[in-house]
């Protein structure tokens, strides 16, 4: 695991992590003027999505099998806003944030009551109930989903119809996203969080009372897959039911545990990683969610930690100990 | 606080000021009788002993003292205050702290951090979510201080699940004062210890006992003899005898059912 006292007591370790950082933060900047910008908003908002998804998983320990409600409704109430009511693009993702964080309440004030498998079937079932709605509602548009909605202008004065605007604008939602669960993890809180991953029962007995704590984090996780769900609608122009159907709930699921549970970056490669293959299969003709079953027992078998969490692990071995 | 309450004129051996006490508890898990009948009194500054074979109920009275389980009768009060109903984190937060008997820690957090978490709820350090680990450097000194009280300093920054059985063990125990119980339950503290491990253990039991009242589950006799001042003998979850050493020692009843097994 990459957040121990152990690390923060090693200088070289941090600045090398640093490094990192900048390296890729100047990577991002630089790819949308070889790499297709399009393609890459289309990565950083499901990298953001496993993210959210991971701070749930990754450091809190629970297993969420309904994202998908929070993206793909926050995509709608964004979608919608913005085309029917001519919200501007961030107001319309403020409302898919606020709608995907009610809607987080609700379905984590029921799933947290219960334990492991159960809360997974809680926020599959209520998450499911989410789908047959979207499916019901007069505003979704049914089987068509919300489309063309127009892209707008940013605080009124920039125009998202240019791609690169655009490309700028999710990459710093993104990175300022990324700041804001790294800040959560790395918190008095996230420390809570983590001890309740580690060993509920303790943490109950040291007189927390996990249940606020994981609606807590339950509803944090949920915003920021709204944030992710409603940014996507943006690029992509529009909202459809794939976004809310099981599916989308265990492709994120499948992210996080290929780039690796509870690592900072994990999720971001596993993301990139599973969009690249649905992009490339697309045009293939093979079927997509065989290769993806495969590569993810692949990795489940080989790469247990997901593909950074190796990384860190050979690593951590080869640091000598105390 | 009412001083005399009615728990306080059964108090213990030496009349010391009832603080958790119990009166019928029980606890039935569908259809068999884990609990039956049981009433205790632990007084401020005391060590009470709850012994007994395999199986007698002892770590489920802790469970039912604690509130992890719901009685199925019988009530509890703690510091004067009806805890019957009360949820277990803040039975925790009012002061009665267990351990548990599988060593309880967080194995992935540093032996550091096993105790800043246990000192961050008391320091105001639970909620914030927007400010930086830093904020627990503050707890850094009192943290120091309770692993050096145990012996673990030097592991401070070893991951917990990397020490030693004995040593996870202390660690719990130093996670568990940094809470400043008022009323501590330890579920066999010395389990699976060395010899130099049990005396350690024993002496911070004993010093932790100056301010505060203990409720105990021990097998090792020698360490229940030198350091209990009230034993309570449970069988079958029913209380079979109570009292000091030399009383519950002498009782035939517990000649028969239990030391006459206990003494190889
Ligand atoms: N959750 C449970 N469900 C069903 N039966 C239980 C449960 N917890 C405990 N029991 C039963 O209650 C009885 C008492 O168990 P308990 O763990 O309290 O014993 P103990 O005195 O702590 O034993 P030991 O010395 O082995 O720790 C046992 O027969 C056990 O099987
Ligand atoms: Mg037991």
């Amino acid at each position: 695991m990459a957040d121990t006292a152990l690390e923060r007591t090693s200088p070289t370790r941090a600045r090398v992590e640093w490094a990192l950082v900048v390296l890729g933060i100047l990577v991002l900047i630089a790819a949308p003027f070889t790499i297709y910008p399009f393609f890459l908003m289309q990565v950083l908002c499901f990298a953001l999505f496993a993210c959210a998804f991971n701070l749930l998983l990754g450091y809190t320990g629970l297993l969420s099998f309904g994202h998908a409600a929070f993206f793909g409704g926050a995509a709608y109430f964004c979608a919608y806003a913005v085309k029917s009511w001519g919200f501007s693009p961030e107001a319309g993702i403020l409302l898919g944030v606020l709608g995907a964080a009610v809607l987080g309440v609700v379905v984590g004030f029921f799933a947290i009551r219960r334990q492991g498998i159960y809360f997974a079937m809680i926020t599959l079932a209520l998450a499911q109930m989410f789908f047959f709605f979207c499916i019901q509602a007069p505003f979704t548009g049914g089987e068509d989903g919300i489309q063309g909605v127009p892209h707008g202008f940013l605080f009124g004065f920039i125009d998202l119809n240019k791609p690169l605007a655009m490309y700028f604008f999710v990459l710093a939602v993104f990175l300022i996203s990324v700041f804001i669960i790294w800040r959560i993890v790395n918190s008095p809180f996230g420390m809570i969080l983590k001890s309740i991953r580690e060993n509920e029962t303790r943490a109950i007995s040291l007189g927390y009372s996990v249940a606020n704590y994981k609606l807590a984090a339950f509803v944090m996780s949920a915003a920021l897959a709204g944030l992710a769900g409603a940014l996507k609608a943006n690029v992509v122009q529009f909202a459809t039911l794939t976004d809310v159907a099981w599916q989308m709930s265990g492709e994120v699921i499948l992210m996080t545990l290929l780039g690796g549970i509870g690592t900072m970056v994990g999720p971001i490669f596993g993301a990139a990683l599973v969009v690249s293959l649905e992009n490339r299969l697309a045009t293939s003709g093979f079927p997509v969610q065989i290769v993806l079953g495969a590569v993810f027992m692949i990795c489940v078998l080989l790469f247990r930690k997901g593909i950074v969490g190796e990384i860190l692990a050979f690593f951590d071995r080869r640091k000598p100990r105390e | 606080m009412t001083p005399a309450s009615a728990a306080s004129e059964q108090s213990d051996s030496n009349g010391s000021r009832v603080v958790l006490s119990a009166r019928g508890l029980r606890r039935d898990f569908a259809g068999f009788v884990a609990v039956r009948n049981v009433d205790l009194d632990v007084g401020h500054g005391k060590i009470h002993a709850l012994i007994g074979p395999n199986g007698a109920g002892k770590t489920t009275v802790f469970n039912l003292l604690t509130r992890f389980l719901p009685s199925t009768s019988g009530t509890i009060t703690l510091l004067d205050q009806d805890i019957t109903r009360t949820p277990p984190a803040k039975v925790a937060r009012l002061g009665l702290v267990r351990s548990f008997q599988i060593s309880a820690i967080f194995p992935h957090l540093s032996v550091l951090d096993n105790v800043r978490v246990a000192l961050q709820r008391q320091n105001g350090l639970g909620v914030q979510f927007w400010r930086s680990l830093s904020a627990l450097d503050d707890l850094t000194p009192r943290a120091q201080e309770l692993l050096e009280r145990v012996g673990l300093a030097n592991a401070r920054h070893h991951m917990a699940g990397d020490l030693s059985y004995g040593r996870k063990r202390v660690l719990e125990i130093a996670t568990t004062l940094a809470l400043e119980p008022k009323v501590l339950l330890l579920d066999e503290p010395m389990a699976g210890m060395g010899h130099e491990d049990v005396a350690v253990v024993a002496e911070i039991i004993r010093g932790v006992a100056e301010n505060c009242a203990i409720l105990m589950v021990e097998h090792n006799l020698t360490v229940v003899a030198d350091l209990c001042d009230w034993i309570t003998v449970l069988q079958r979850g029913e209380i079979l005898a109570a009292g000091d050493y030399a009383t519950v020692s002498s009782d035939e009843r517990v000649k028969t059912a239990y030391m006459g097994t206990a003494d190889d």
